[in-house]
């Protein structure tokens, strides 16, 4: 992956930082107004996860790209790290409505609906790894 | 940072036009309510032109003030939801069924006058 950028995110203010950089990163890999909401909104979701649970993480965005059959694909990979307490139940924290801070429990299914590509993996008291990835059309 | 609110006659006018952090959106809530309080107003317009992305938490914040306000007796249309924010509200299954919108602020401010007539 090349042009990797990284906020950390452990205030509200690191929420807000995250999503800047991923507005600039999609408007200059050439996503339009409606990805570039989705990709600032899946962004948005993501950090404040890691502020509410996990405390300490980082947000990373990238230009990844992949051959395809029409060509070489390009898009944007988020990557939310964070080493918290982990998520014990994914299948749970998938469904939408399921919440344990009081929001709407629409953060991590609604993220997944965003994105194109969606991987979780988290290990019970080491962390949570989040890759999303939005491919330009 | 703070959200103007400007009162004229009964209602209140917002034009948000601020990157909304959780913590502005949760000052502007109160903000919001005192003002009402404070004026006695009936009718609340917060447009949302300048707004280029709602996640869940600002959806619910934006929420739970309407449903205030309507506890104090005020009524409160969202106007000027961009084409993007509805987009990604509406994919990541976040409906804001019961709040009234309209399209623009004078749109809001007609929607206003008929509920609080009607």
């Amino acid at each position: 992956m090349s042009s990797q950028s990284c906020v950390e995110v452990h205030t509200e203010w690191g929420i807000v930082s995250a999503r800047q950089a991923g507005r600039n990163k999609a408007k200059e890999i050439g996503f339009g107004n409606v990805d570039q909401a989705r990709i600032t909104t899946a962004i948005s979701e993501l950090a404040r996860n890691i502020y509410l649970y996990a405390e300490k993480g980082e947000i990373c965005i990238g230009e990844v790209s992949e051959m395809g059959g029409a060509g070489v694909k390009k898009g944007l990979q988020i990557t939310a790290k964070d080493v918290g307490p982990g998520i014990d139940n994914i299948r749970e924290v998938m469904a939408d409505g399921f919440t344990t801070s009081g929001g709407l429990g629409a953060g991590l299914p609604g993220v997944k609906r965003l994105m194109d590509h969606f991987d979780i993996e988290s290990t019970s008291g080491e962390g949570t790894t989040i890759t999303a990835i939005k491919w330009l059309r | 940072m703070r959200v103007p609110i400007l009162k004229l006659h009964n209602y209140l006018l917002i034009s948000v036009q601020v990157e909304l952090d959780d913590q502005t959106a949760l000052q502007f809530q109160e903000d919001l309510l005192s003002k009402i309080h404070k004026e006695g107003s009936t009718g609340v317009v917060i447009d949302l032109t300048s707004v280029e992305m709602i996640d869940s938490f600002i959806a619910k914040v934006l929420g739970e003030v309407v449903e205030m306000s309507n506890l104090m007796g005020a009524k409160v249309v969202l106007t000027g939801i961009q084409p993007a924010v509805a987009i990604t509200l509406i994919d990541m299954g976040i409906k804001l069924e019961e709040v009234p919108t309209a399209l623009d602020l004078e749109q809001g401010l007609e929607k206003l006058q008929q509920e609080l007539e009607g």
